[in-house]
């Protein structure tokens, strides 16, 4: 159940007051501070007994859930539930969605639990209150679809689709749209499988043209039910990437250009590599310049210099004319090196090894320099020790020739590693290692005169 | 959503042909194989629980509305009556005898009525205007037999049937029947009692209100009347998880005999949701829900307050003398409390003592007068309690020393002589009695935590949210179905019967080692005929006691003590279910009487006195 409550918290932060003031904050969140705050709420006044055992059935129940006792928790929910009654109005409101959480949870992990239990829970606390019909009724929709229930799924997002309850907040309008986004998703789900279906056909096959005739039909649909979604600011990767990928099936570039533009560069919207990456990928299929795929890729460096896309940002940077894209080529492939999930890649290290060649070779010392001064006091603990020649000489040979080469030529022949894979006699690696030395000698940084 | 009701509308559905047919909450008829509602919807029949009030105003008009309010006319304290009259029918079921019901508490509750002028007075108050003709209509009846239609037979609830059967004519001629309509058309906002709103708005000077808690003030004192062996504390925890009583109404096959222990607690005295065994035709709603629905556990404290304060109001005289043969006196509490914690039954000897030196056990202390200038009763439980816990100080001081100490040797002295009756040792106990301690307390915060506080008869305060409270009472119902049907099918443990004693001890089970036979050898010694504690120190609990007005006399700062302090004082007022401070407040004021030299003396002296005793 958290998964896909998780993406309602992230489309839905404004909505939510109170429970979920610390997502939009700085992050804190005292929850002994709310105890506080709802004893002085009260004006000091003594909790009924009523409360107290409701709350502490609560921790019970959370407890529980935590230890993933279902069948505690079951219990326990068998009394929270009284607090749909509570005198208090305030609590009464804020139960139903409470109730719901912790009995989705139970219901979706309990063994004596299944899909009718869970569907009845789920039509009636819909209509408890009418607050919740569309969050829950989207929910609800995501159990099915995690029990592998389309049609269920779908009918129930039409269902909430046409729900209406006089005048619309803002936040159920969010919801709405997200609805008709998922319901857009399974569409797209049904598209994409006609147009697997599609593909086998011959077209000559006098079926195909009622198929694509089919397709087209839901594609038409779902553009608008996705569409509106994505114009809202937020996440939403997996709606706009289908509905691209059918914008682009049926040609039309610009459209999908433009909601993929907006999707990465919009400044209301949160920032998200994914969108860069969409953008990037839609560019390079359409054969764009260069000078704009790597104007993509700078901001996706930004967010995430480990990216994998950064080698591929690497080369585009070699190849271009200007200089300063040269040196940023440069760091690029230091920033990638800076992460441990990146120490074993042997094409960032081959990138580095004959970057740094080329770089030194084109006299750019300096450059080299820069970037190194901030990494000479852990790369050699973090990339270069003792410890890792030995491991990667063991493990891959060829990527410790190359970081023998990049450890040689930025610290020296001193270093450990360089020393160590250098007194390696290898057959297939002779010839490498002492092509490796000459490099050093030449190239080193350390002490360039000598 | 109920498939049941649907049953009887057999079209085939207009979408995909089926005949399966659902409710929904507005009545509708749906398909449940395609979800389809029609326009069709249901000849509402039963009036329970459909939430959209708008629809059924509009279907039903005002029909409805009047058939809900019917019933009989009730009075407040007729109701508190009721609840009286069940509370004292529980109490004779536990073995109580019968004179408390049919004299005791009948005639208690009769001066109440007298005293507030409700009834058997010549101008009950505020009903006066309904009431007082027809009093002059029978002028031959003395006061006292002039109220028949509202306490005809008090040990019968049928004092609603004689209300609105046998005597129908009284309410019928009543001269004001214009007043009494009017009423009834009002009351759809106010109450189910004929007097339920001026009940509430009342407030006169000098009149003690009753309230659901003083139901309980009221039998603790004719339990007190009666010298009964259930204390408050025992009363208290009978009252404090009512749910459904299954006593009422019917006589045990058996009674059982005189015990006392954990009732209210247990379910075993009507208390919470008392209203619910009312009557069906008395109807309560409005301000009744105000009068009658409790949300709280019954409070020592406050309960005892109310006693007094009730005894007071009916200027009750001296009650019956508690003497050394009454289990209210210390010396048999204290005996019953050390078996309870497992204490050797050496220890009472000291207690009985301490008890005589501090004059407690004395039958002018214990007995209670309200008509005395100070009117105030012994708190026998808390006391006896207290006893136990400066005779544990007298003998292990509790200082997180000398205990510890003492408890070496005892063990070394055991291991040594297996043979001979063991001696007391305090750590053994201490590790024993956490254990069993730590154990009940989470199983009584688990069924705290699991309380069930609603009613099956749901309280609204006026027909037009009645449609609404009951459609919540519905799901939570259905919701409730829901979850019970995932919980282990085994069935929760079954209504206890009432236990003198929360705790069990043997010698065969090392978790539950008994030490009643064990003996303090370790911790006197012979002083000429005489037997000494061995430690001769002592701590008062309370150096100072506080003379403010606050009305308190020392406060509790659990850090300021030592651990063995603060184990005893929470096992012991957990056994009682009352605060920590209160207990050792009881502690401090046995204290005071024990060292009144001491007391006189601290002013200069410093914080520890030296102390011996002799026994």
């Amino acid at each position: 159940m958290s998964d896909f409550s998780e993406e309602l918290i992230k489309s839905t932060t404004e909505d939510d007051q109170g429970e979920r003031c610390e997502l939009s904050g700085t992050g804190m969140h005292f929850p002994w501070l709310q105890k506080h705050i709802e004893t002085v709420a009260t004006g000091g006044k003594k909790e009924k007994d009523f409360a107290q055992t409701t709350s502490a059935c609560l921790s019970f129940i959370q407890e529980a859930l935590l230890k993933h006792q279902w069948q505690q928790a079951a219990e326990y929910m068998h009394s929270y539930l009284q607090v749909l009654e509570d005198s208090d109005s305030c609590k009464r409101q804020a139960a139903p969605e409470i109730i719901w959480k912790l009995g989705s949870e139970i219901l979706y992990y309990h063994p004596k639990s299944n899909v009718e239990a869970f569907n009845a829970f789920a039509d009636r606390m819909k209509n408890i209150g009418v607050m919740n019909y569309l969050k829950i009724s989207l929910q609800h929709a995501l159990y099915l679809l995690h029990h592998g229930m389309l049609e269920d799924a779908n009918r129930n997002l039409s269902q909430a689709e046409t729900w209406r309850y006089g005048e619309k907040s803002s936040s159920q309008e969010v919801l709405i749209n997200l609805i008709q986004a998922y319901k857009g998703l399974l569409q797209y789900y049904a598209w994409s499988k006609k147009k697997m279906e599609l593909s086998q056909l011959d077209k000559d096959d006098y079926a195909y043209n009622t198929a694509s005739q089919n397709m087209l039909d839901h594609s038409w649909k779902t553009s608008v039910n996705l569409g509106a979604l994505i114009q809202i600011p937020g996440v939403w990767d997996p709606f706009v990437k289908s509905y691209v990928e059918m914008l682009e099936f049926y040609g039309d570039q610009d459209g999908a250009r433009e909601v993929l533009t907006n999707y990465a560069y919009d400044e209301k919207f949160p920032s998200n590599p994914n969108a860069h990456i969409y953008l990037y990928n839609f560019l390079k299929r359409e054969k764009a310049p260069r000078e704009k795929l790597i104007s993509v890729l700078k901001i996706l460096y930004q967010i995430v210099p480990s990216h994998k896309l950064m080698l591929e940002f690497h080369r585009l940077l070699r190849k271009s004319e200007k200089e300063e894209h040269h040196k940023l080529g440069l760091e690029v492939l230091f920033a990638v090196l800076d992460f441990a999930g990146c120490t074993k890649n042997i094409t960032a290290w081959k990138y580095l090894a004959k970057y740094l060649r080329q770089t030194l070779m084109g006299s750019h010392l300096a450059w080299v320099q820069e970037e190194w001064s901030s990494r000479k006091n852990w790369w050699p603990g973090f990339h270069f020790s003792y410890f890792w020649a030995k491991s990667d000489w063991k493990e891959d040979k060829a990527l410790a020739c190359e970081k023998a080469l990049v450890a040689g030529v930025l610290s020296g022949k001193g270093c450990r590693y360089f020393r160590y894979i250098s007194k390696q006699d290898h057959q297939v690696f002779r010839k490498k290692i002492k092509r490796m030395k000459k490099l050093v000698k030449k190239y080193s940084i350390i002490n360039p005169g000598l | 959503m109920d498939l049941d009701e649907a049953k009887e509308f057999k079209e085939r559905c207009t979408q995909c042909a089926a005949v399966s047919w659902g409710l929904t909450d507005e009545g509708k008829y749906y398909c449940t194989s395609c979800h389809n509602v029609t326009e069709r919807s249901k000849e509402v029949v039963n009036t329970g629980a459909i939430p959209n009030t708008k629809i059924q105003a509009i279907n039903r008009g005002l029909k409805r509305k009047r058939k809900l309010e019917k019933g009989w006319d009730w009075y407040v304290c007729e109701g508190f009556q009721h609840i009286l009259y069940q509370q004292a029918e529980a109490l004779k079921t536990l073995g109580v005898g019968p004179e408390l019901k049919n004299e005791v508490l009948h005639n208690f509750w009769k001066r109440y009525l007298q005293k507030s002028k409700q009834a058997y007075c010549k101008n009950p108050v505020y009903t006066s205007k309904r009431k007082a003709p027809v009093l002059e209509d029978n002028p031959s009846h003395s006061d006292w037999d002039s109220e028949p239609e509202l306490l005809s037979d008090f040990s019968c609830p049928s004092f609603v049937e004689s209300g609105a059967e046998s005597q129908p004519d009284v309410h019928t001629q009543k001269p004001f029947p214009i007043i009494k309509a009017s009423q009834s058309e009002t009351a759809s906002i106010c109450s189910g009692s004929v007097d339920g709103v001026e009940y509430s708005l009342r407030k006169e000077k000098g009149i003690v209100k009753m309230t659901v808690p003083r139901t309980l003030a009221f039998c603790c004192l004719a339990l007190l009347w009666q010298r009964e062996t259930i204390t408050l504390s025992d009363l208290l925890s009978t009252a404090c998880q009512e749910g459904p009583c299954p006593h009422l109404g019917s006589e045990p096959a058996n009674p059982r005999p005189p015990r006392s222990g954990i009732f209210v607690e247990e379910d075993h005295i009507p208390y919470i949701n008392a209203f619910q065994h009312f009557p069906e035709e008395m109807k309560l709603y409005g301000r009744d829900k105000g009068i009658f629905a409790i949300e709280s556990w019954p409070n020592y404290e406050d309960i005892y307050k109310k006693m007094i304060e009730i005894a007071t109001f009916l200027d009750l005289p001296r009650f019956p003398d508690i003497t050394e043969d009454c289990y209210l006196h210390p010396n048999m509490l204290c005996l019953k409390y050390l078996m309870e914690v497992n204490l050797p039954d050496e220890m009472h000897n000291l207690t009985c003592q301490v008890v005589k030196m501090t004059g407690i056990g004395e039958v002018d202390f214990l007995t209670f007068d309200p008509i005395a200038k100070m009117a105030k009763t012994a708190k026998y439980d808390v006391q006896a309690v207290a006893v136990i816990v400066v005779v544990l100080k007298l003998l292990f001081l509790l200082d997180d020393n000398l205990e510890w100490s003492l408890s070496n040797i005892a063990e070394k002295y055991n291991e040594k002589n297996k043979e001979d009756k063991p001696w007391f040792d305090f750590r053994k106990w201490y590790q024993v009695m956490k254990k069993s301690l730590d154990e009940k307390k989470q199983k009584w915060e688990e069924t705290r935590a699991k309380y069930l506080w609603k009613s099956e008869k749901p309280l609204y305060h006026s027909s037009i949210d009645k449609s609404v409270v009951c459609k919540r009472r519905e799901m939570v119902v259905n919701l409730q179905k829901q979850f019970s049907t995932l919980v282990d099918s085994t069935p929760t443990i079954g209504k206890k019967s009432p236990s003198s004693f929360q705790f069990n001890w043997t010698e065969e089970d090392p978790d539950r080692t008994c030490f009643h036979g064990h003996s303090l050898q370790g911790v006197l010694t012979k002083k000429g005929q005489s037997l000494t504690t061995k430690n001769s120190l002592y701590w008062l609990s309370t150096q100072k006691f506080c003379r403010s007005y606050c009305k308190h006399v020392t406060t509790y700062e659990e850090s300021n003590f030592s651990l063995s302090y603060q184990f005893i004082i929470n096992l012991f007022s957990f056994l009682l279910r009352i605060k920590t401070s209160f207990l050792h407040e009881e502690v401090s004021l046995i204290e005071k009487r024990l060292f009144k030299t001491k007391y006189s003396k601290t002013k200069k002296k410093s914080s520890r006195s030296r102390k011996v005793r002799k026994y």
